[in-house]
């Protein structure tokens, strides 16, 4: 009895009808994206996250088990960006094929150099990412590598259009070398300008466009702006005077509101990701959003 | 980076200077100041983002092959490699590990203990439901623990095991003993939306079920969970669990279990097969960005052999109740979970409500175990029938990331209890007992929180009994991931 009902849980299981496009699970807006610019009409993709959310923060929801049960890949940012839930997701989706290990699990920060890697792991010091600072989708230049890395899982996954993900990547890099040109062109005044961050959400972007974090209004990573130490912070502006404080979309704006105030300087809210402000529709609106912003912030 | 440009200026007006100055003069030399400005400027600019790229340079050199500047990339110098790739290494870290502790399971432990007042009752039952025993913390205390105690220490620990299993175990480390609360491997390779579960674990039922008491909302379970299960306030089983998600875009599961079924309402009966099994079915969605829920039925059937609990007879004197035969008990569950934009770390509320219906069938034996006299000197075993329900309902609110403030109610019915013969001998209760809760915690982070509970108990029949907590949850080591 209990096997027959096993196997025909299994049979059932098998017998419902696979979408034609391949089903990708992406944990946040910036991977959804890119692997439609790979993939275009041939990737089904579900976003499990929004820029308004907390990557860190989000619920295994029964939504998300029901997407990962389904899905053929999932695309990670790792580095103990979601270590929270992704783990639960995929542990209690029942698909063998996303595991940890499998072809069918992609992890973005495994493919790029990863900055601020603690020397000593103590949580005193806050919500330390051990493996280093998973935020890494702000530096364009880390897309070549995932991208490319991202076509050829593609097409191991779904070898008969191998070849249109790798056209799909060619001709995004195209794309993203001009672009990025373009933006580094643009963000030249951005060089050296000197910014207080909520969080450390911006070491890639500011590594890039060679911006100078002067201070984090959060007083350890991942513990909330206190008043004492957004006063201490407003002091040491007397002497390393920062030119605006940035923000994501998903984090409070009332400390940083508070410190620009208080500082005489712009409160710069940054996209983030793909969707954290309507100008910032796909990549490249992302990163066009971004630098308007940023130099808007400098007048 | 002002000072040259200044300077430059300087030399300009100077060389000029001896000139009477006409309009064009002027001019130009404006035009020239500005034009030196401008190439100053650049040349500086540049000189800090090589600077700027030296630095990053130097601090990519423990991964060379992996930096990427901009110039580089791309599809002319790095060839796609249409072979499927090897993963690279891992990032090197700066942090030296021996081969053998890298393979150590993640580890975390968990620190709970609180300050209670409340009426000094030595034995807390529920009025009108048999007295589940179940494990006993602080020394056969447990819930009528008064001041100072701790509540629970726990030791998780967890990792995969091969590509095929992952396995957890969880210790509840007491003073004089170790109790393995949890252990447990769970298959990861099966597919097909199937997990396969076996071990000794937290039975799927209910929704509360689950969760272990730092993962619960209150400093103490729902009545209705201690009625079910006793002071542990889970159903916990040795067996094995079959999981089933269908491929559906809502999120449908289907479990079932079977196992030894040694803990209340089933009692160890030492025998080939199982003692229990359940069966349980979960449905959940998210509406919209913001909401999010999930809705369950649970059946769960276990045996009893001689399942004793302490009764009153009519004259009001000790008498010993065994019961057995089987117990059949339904679980709805019901979870909604808001928060604005689906973005929880501010702002959230989190509704929950669980029902039961629980049947005892079988017979029970009175008699007088210790000699009082009682009405059942001579043993009388007869036919014993009950069917008891109870309910709760609590709400969460998270008002900033560090303070959240919840109220909940429960309820119980005792129900029907047909004593068949016995009811000459045995005095049992018609009770409906209930309980109003209000607590406030504050949480520094992920893994600190201090509570401040209040509670209205009139679970025991008789007695109003207003009972403070503050209770303390800490949590070191892996970083937890959580159910829904």
């Amino acid at each position: 009895m209990f096997r027959r009902i096993l196997t025909l849980l299994i049979a059932l299981g098998s017998a419902l009808p696979a979408t034609a496009a391949l089903n990708v699970f992406a944990t946040v807006p910036e991977w959804a994206a890119l692997v439609r610019e790979i993939g275009g009409n041939k990737v089904s993709v579900f976003t499990a996250t929004t820029a308004l959310q907390d990557p860190h923060r989000i619920e295994a929801r029964p939504s998300l088990l029901a997407q990962a049960r389904r899905a053929q890949l999932v695309i990670a940012t790792g580095a103990d960006l979601e270590v929270g839930w992704l783990p639960v997701v995929l542990r209690d989706s029942g698909n063998a094929e996303i595991q940890r290990g499998r072809p069918g699990y992609f992890e973005a920060a495994r493919w790029v150099t990863l900055i601020d890697i603690p020397a000593v792991l103590d949580r005193t010091q806050g919500d330390v990412h051990a493996a280093g600072n998973p935020h890494i989708q702000l530096d364009p230049r880390n897309l070549f590598r995932i991208g490319e890395a991202l076509a050829a899982r593609l097409g191991e996954l779904d070898p008969p259009n191998a070849a249109a993900y790798v056209a799909g990547y060619q001709a995004f890099a195209v794309k993203w070398r001009n672009a990025i040109a373009r933006w580094e062109k643009e963000a030249t005044p951005l060089r050296g300008v000197p910014v207080l961050v909520h969080h450390q959400s911006f070491r890639y972007l500011g590594q890039w466009l060679g911006l100078k974090e002067t201070g984090t209004l959060e007083p350890k990573p991942g513990v909330e702006p206190s008043g004492k130490h957004l006063s201490s912070l407003l002091a040491t502006q007397q002497n390393t005077p920062a030119r605006m404080v940035l923000r994501t979309a998903y984090q409070n704006a009332g400390p940083s509101e508070w410190m620009a105030q208080k500082a005489g300087i712009p409160a710069v809210m940054l996209p983030f990701t793909v969707g954290g402000t309507p100008e910032a529709g796909d990549l490249f609106g992302l990163f066009d959003d971004t630098i308007r912003r940023l130099l808007k912030g400098l007048n | 980076m002002v000072s040259k440009p200044l300077a430059a200026t300087a030399l300009v007006v100077a060389a000029f200077g001896a000139h009477a100055a006409d309009d064009s003069d002027l001019a130009a030399i404006r035009a020239q100041i500005a034009e030196m400005k401008q190439a100053y400027e650049q040349r500086i600019a540049a000189l800090e983002s090589r600077l700027a790229a030296a630095e990053a340079a130097s601090r990519n050199t423990a991964a060379p092959a992996t930096a990427a500047p901009s110039s580089t990339p791309g599809i002319a110098t790095a060839p796609l490699a249409t072979a499927a790739p090897a993963e690279p290494a891992p990032v090197p870290t700066n942090r030296v590990q021996t081969a053998a502790s890298a393979f150590n399971p993640e580890i975390s432990l968990i620190l709970q203990g609180q300050y209670a007042q409340m009426k000094n009752v030595p034995d807390r039952t529920i009025t009108g439901f048999w007295p589940a025993g179940g494990h006993d913390h602080e020394g056969g205390k447990g819930i009528s623990t008064r001041g100072f105690s701790l509540n629970h220490t726990e030791l998780v620990f967890s990792g995969g095991i091969d590509p095929y299993w992952r396995g957890q175990a969880i210790l509840a480390v007491q003073d004089e003993s170790v109790e393995v609360e949890e252990a447990w491997f769970q298959s990861l390779a099966i597919g097909h939306g199937i997990g396969l579960k076996g071990g000794r674990f937290r039975s799927g039922i209910g929704y509360l079920n689950e969760q272990h008491p730092h993962q619960w909302d209150f400093a103490n379970a729902p009545l209705m969970y201690t009625a079910l299960f006793g002071q542990e306030a889970s159903f916990r089983d040795d067996g094995l669990q079959l999981k089933w998600l269908a491929p559906t875009p809502m999120f449908l599961e289907f479990g079932t279990e079977v196992g030894r079924g040694a803990n209340f309402p089933g009692t160890d009966t030492n025998k080939n097969g199982a003692g229990a099994w359940a069966a349980y079915a979960h449905v959940g969605d998210d509406l919209g960005i913001s909401n999010s829920w999930r809705a369950g039925l649970s059946y769960l059937r276990t045996q009893s052999g001689d399942r004793e609990a302490e009764f009153v007879d009519v004259n009001g004197l000790a008498a010993q109740g065994l019961f057995s035969g089987n117990t059949s008990t339904w679980i709805a569950d019901f979870v909604w979970k808001w928060a604005p934009d689906g973005n929880p770390k501010y702002r959230n509320f989190k509704f929950q409500s669980e029902y039961f219906v629980r049947k005892d069938k079988g017979n029970l034996t009175c008699q007088d175990e210790e000699g009082v006299g009682n009405a059942c000197a001579n043993p009388v075993t007869a036919s014993y029938d009950t069917r008891q329900s109870g309910w709760y309902a609590q709400g969460v609110y998270q008002f900033t990331p560090e303070w959240r403030a919840g109220l909940r109610y429960d309820q119980l019915d005792s129900g029907t209890q047909n004593l068949g013969a016995n009811a000459a001998n045995l005095a049992v209760d018609n009770y409906r007992p209930q309980r109003w809760t209000g607590m406030v915690d504050y949480s520094w982070s992920e893994f600190s929180r201090v509570r401040l509970q209040y509670a209205q108990d009139k679970s025991m029949a008789g007695l109003t009994d207003n009972q403070w907590i503050v209770q303390y949850i800490m949590s070191l080591g892996a970083h937890g991931a959580h159910k829904f």
